[in-house]
């Protein structure tokens, strides 16, 4: 009846699983009532989880990719306490197979549950308002990837309380992952959460492509796209080329465990470098998925808080596409200690060097962005230039492990998990922190506190570079990455260091809460009244804050490359807006509970599969299906928003955005 | 003259001597050599660009009346062109020496020396290494032995799941993979005892794969091998059947003896009286492995 489910599965005599589940449910039963007390239920299933409103599906991604930002960062912790107290003699306090789930679950939530989410979330909650539209292509496709993307992330979650995670490391490589060697439902938690939320991750790439290629705003050419569009296109693109060859990969592996199959495995011709080959030919693409929007988010902070546009727009779209393609020919840099022989090596190699061109040429635009600006050191223009300095870094050792006879010697070592650390946390988070404050005001209506900002970079930047500076040298001393205890007591001061820079980020982590809370406290001193608090150049900052729910009254006219500059320095010059357009009603997509009921069921189904419960397997997808099914009969598509508001709303923002013109025509 | 300068500074980090900067090997030397002049190539540029940045940056500050704001400017054909040269004529470089490099460090390709090389057969194993002399018909657990100045000629695989076999001051790693056989080949010129270990997560007993690389002087080599061979037990497959079970932090051993063929009848897969083992749960030999 339940397969291989029963008691046992959950963890009553591991203290630290068990405890900690016990109080995250319990944290998650007193909100869900604290949220029915204050009467916000209601609420949020409008306005959130039913929404089809593409700045609310950007703001759930990014509450889930930071919720889930905590789990991940608590496992490093624990796995830093571990690291510093097991030397020599002592055994720390994680037993090897606690341990290696915990590692596991780092790497696979932190890439699949906190980049993509808060990537994926910036690209929602910007990209339409920066073309100048009032949705994505498909509003209720991205309200399913979302909650297919939820789903993932809750079964991870759920393996901490009723069985295991993997232990294999975060790309589950075969034949450890195999059935032989990994009997229990691990794996099997790591294979199905991530064909879950690797649907809604394809299904979100469909819908961007399908929005950047089709639809923009009238005058919005190809050329004329902000940095961070480009970017978001080919990091969709590459999701599209890239995320089916993981599902593909993933199914094999699954094929072999469920049915017997001999894809990957020691016996009956299996081939385990087949496995290696195929989840890299992912697996490096994804680093450029997660890094090419940071790079947009830096473009954009760029050029605003220089006060001038981006350096070399072109150059950069150049680069980004080429970054894009040629990250599909490197992924043997991965394994050059496999002994594929010298010319291959070589060659991709050399190939993986190439990428470093396209990047560096960002460098020196982004530099060249900023001479000759005005330079306001706020806190994006803070994590830009501690990106600028870490990246570059992170670049010289990436290019080391390019070249084969070097990774011949420091490949898998602490050299590499410093160098991988040291690109996402100094490229993809950073980018992360600086687009969340960027664009906060732009969701909320009100910035957030300045002073606590600077505190978060100064504890992300320092503590990253103590976190991580002596794992480089302990990889050249021949440390070795995923060891539960370390034998070496010579090793104990690096490590000690290391913890300390874990800890700053904690600090960082927790102050990032404090900002928030406090700015909510405070916000009636921090409105973004006029919509555009950072002097802004592109097409989002042309609308309120918040945005009405269709974005823009009337979709913008475009000339040039930066849409909103050119148009507020007119605007300025003749202290005038332009005239008043014939507004019209609008249609929107109608919010619908398809998402979340579909997430519901492919749970249901998810978990069913992982501990072979056949019958709720398939009542699970038939659940699903049947919500998908029930959906395309629909007999309302969309909602009209009558003219009379939309002229009010415009109304409102043109007076504003007067007022504001004269304030700034008496100033100067 | 300028990359010795440079390398100052890549090397306070390693003021020990220790890991990979401190090879005893020719292949460990030669690459240590390619990491601190890429090293010291790319210091070159990315130096400047770091200090540019923050120069750039504080200089062109809002309050710096001093600096012109130039609102307009975004284009620059003379910049975007060394722009792009810049680190196209590095990395032209770099690839340069990845594709020598590369050619003259592959693992496989044997060692240049006037004597003849000794082969090593190596086995991962749940979680130690297996050592086996085919020549001389020994075999050793989680002790490599290996003559000065001599070229060692591995073949490598792996029993059950993969790992990568790594002394890191004789250089290159390399994986062992169950059911292949991966070459490479090492030389060690500096007798000594060295830290070995596997540098590829294998399970729960993965910590405690470690082994110690005794480099002898040649004599003293053929006395280790004469005195080992016909002491203490014989690697048959029963013997093989009880090594080949989970273990880890494992005692080095000695086997004065080995059945012949055993390393290819292990990458066939067919050594006789071996079973399949559950992978988790290693037992425990010394008393600072892991006990549960």
């Amino acid at each position: 009846m339940f397969g291989k489910l029963s008691w046992d599965a959950i963890p009553f005599h591991d203290p630290i699983p068990l405890f900690t589940s016990l109080v995250v449910i319990l944290a998650l039963a007193a909100l869900a009532i604290w949220v029915w007390r204050k009467g916000w239920w209601p609420y949020l299933w409008h306005q959130y989880i039913t929404s089809t409103d593409h700045k609310k599906i950007g703001i759930m991604y990014i509450v889930l990719g930071l919720l889930m930002l905590v789990r991940g960062f608590s496992d490093a912790i624990m796995m830093r306490l571990q690291q510093s107290m097991a030397i020599g003699a002592s055994q720390g306090y994680l037993p090897p197979e606690h341990y290696n789930q915990i590692f596991s679950a780092h790497g696979t939530i932190m890439i699949f549950f906190v980049a993509m989410p808060l990537v994926i979330g910036f690209m929602n909650f910007v990209v339409p308002l920066q073309l100048g539209v009032r949705d994505v292509a498909f509003p209720t496709m991205n309200n399913v990837s979302f909650w297919l993307t939820a789903s993932g992330a809750l079964l991870i979650n759920v393996s901490l309380f009723v069985g295991e995670f993997a232990r294999t490391g975060w790309l589950a490589y075969p034949p450890l992952s195999e059935l032989r060697f990994s009997p229990g439902v691990g794996v099997d938690y790591y294979l199905v959460a991530l064909q879950i939320s690797g649907v809604g991750t394809i299904l979100t790439a469909v819908n961007f492509v399908t929005t950047i290629l089709k639809i923009r705003a009238p005058g919005m050419s190809y050329m004329r796209m902000p940095v961070f569009c480009w970017t978001s296109l080919a990091s969709n693109l590459l999701i599209l080329a890239a995320f089916p060859v993981l599902t593909v990969t993933l199914g094999l592996l699954m094929l072999d465990r469920y049915l017997g199959f001999h894809f990957f495995t020691n016996d009956g011709g299996g081939n385990s470098m087949l496995y290696m080959n195929l989840i890299w030919v992912w697996g490096h693409p994804e680093v450029y998925i997660l890094i090419l929007p940071a790079f947009g988010i830096y473009s954009e902070v760029a050029a605003t808080f220089s006060g001038k546009p981006l350096f070399g727009y072109r150059s950069m779209v150049f680069a980004t596409l080429a970054i894009c393609i040629i990250s599909f020919c490197v992924w043997l840099h991965h394994f050059f200690t496999m002994g594929a022989g010298a010319d291959v090596n070589a060659v991709f190699g050399i190939a993986s060097m190439i990428i470093a061109i396209p990047t560096g040429v960002k460098i020196f635009n982004w530099l060249f962005t900023m001479y000759g600006g005005r330079v306001r050191f706020s806190v994006p223009m803070h994590y830009l230039i501690g990106f600028m300095l870490t990246f570059v870094i992170g670049g010289l050792t990436g290019v080391l492990l390019a070249i084969p006879p070097v990774d011949f010697v420091v490949h898998n070592t602490l050299f590499l998990i410093a160098h991988f650390h040291q690109v996402i946390i100094g490229g993809v988070v950073f980018a992360i922190m600086a687009g969340y404050t960027y664009w906060f005001p732009k969701a909320f209506g009100f910035t957030l506190d300045e002073r606590l900002g600077k505190a978060v970079f100064w504890c992300w930047f320092i503590g990253f570079h103590l976190a991580f500076m002596p794992l480089y040298v302990l990889g050249f001393w021949g440390g070795t990455r995923r060891l539960q205890h370390i034998s070496d007591p010579s090793w104990a001061p690096w490590l000690h260091v290391a913890l300390l820079g874990a800890v700053i980020i904690g600090v960082g982590i927790v102050l990032t809460v404090v900002q928030l809370l406090y700015s909510i406290r405070t916000r009636d001193q921090r409105r973004d009244v006029t919509g555009d608090p950072w002097d802004g150049r592109t097409l989002e900052w042309l609308t309120l804050s918040p945005p009405p729910h269709y974005n823009f009254a009337v979709l913008p006219d475009v000339h040039g490359e930066e849409a909103y500059w050119t148009r507020k320095q007119t605007a300025i010059k003749q202290v005038a807006l332009i005239e008043e357009p014939d507004y019209q009603p609008i249609e929107m997509p109608v919010d619908t509970p398809t998402g979340v009921i579909c997430a519901f069921f492919t749970s249901l189904c998810g978990f069913a599969v992982i501990w072979h419960i056949w019958w709720l397997a398939i009542l699970g997808l038939i659940g699903a299906f049947a919500v998908l099914v029930w959906y395309a009969w629909r007999d309302e598509h969309e909602h009209l928003i009558p003219v009379g508001e939309v002229r009010k709303n415009a109304r409102e923002r043109r007076r504003i955005r007067m007022e504001h013109l004269h304030e700034l025509s008496q100033s100067t | 003259m300028r990359f010795g300068v440079l390398s100052a500074l890549v090397l306070p980090l390693c003021a020990c001597n220790r890991g990979i900067f401190d090879p005893v090997g020719p292949v460990a030397a030669a690459e240590k050599q390619i990491l601190i002049n890429s090293t010291a190539i790319m210091l070159a540029i990315i130096i400047p660009t770091m200090i540019a940045t923050v120069a750039v940056a504080w200089w062109f500050r809002r309050g710096n009346a001093k600096a012109t704001y130039r609102p307009d400017w975004e284009y620059s054909g003379a910049i975007e062109l060394v722009v792009w040269g810049v680190p196209i004529l590095t990395v032209m470089l770099l690839a340069g020496i990845a594709w020598i490099g590369s050619h003259d460090l592959e693992p496989s390709k044997p060692l240049k020396s006037d004597k003849p090389p000794l082969t090593v057969d190596v086995v991962s194993l749940d979680w130690k290494w297996l050592f086996i002399y085919p020549e001389q018909g020994i075999a050793t657990v989680n002790r490599l032995v290996v003559p000065a100045g001599t070229p060692v000629n591995y073949r490598l695989t792996s029993a059950t799941v993969w790992n990568v076999f790594w002394v890191p001051q004789m250089g290159t790693m390399i994986y062992t993979m169950p059911r292949m056989t991966t070459r490479l080949n090492l030389q060690a010129d500096r007798p000594g005892i060295y830290d070995g270990l596997s540098g590829h997560f294998s399970g729960d007993g993965f910590p405690g794969m470690q082994f110690k690389a005794h480099v002898l002087p040649p004599q003293q080599f053929a006395l280790w091998v004469q005195s080992a061979r016909g002491s203490g037990q014989a690697l048959d497959g029963r013997a093989y059947a009880e090594l080949s079970k989970p273990t880890s932090y494992v005692k080095p051993t000695t086997y004065g003896a080995v059945a012949p063929g055993l390393f290819d009848a292990i990458v066939a897969d067919r050594v006789p009286g071996t079973q399949l083992l559950p992978h988790n749960r290693p037992t425990t030999e010394q008393g600072a492995g892991h006990v549960r």
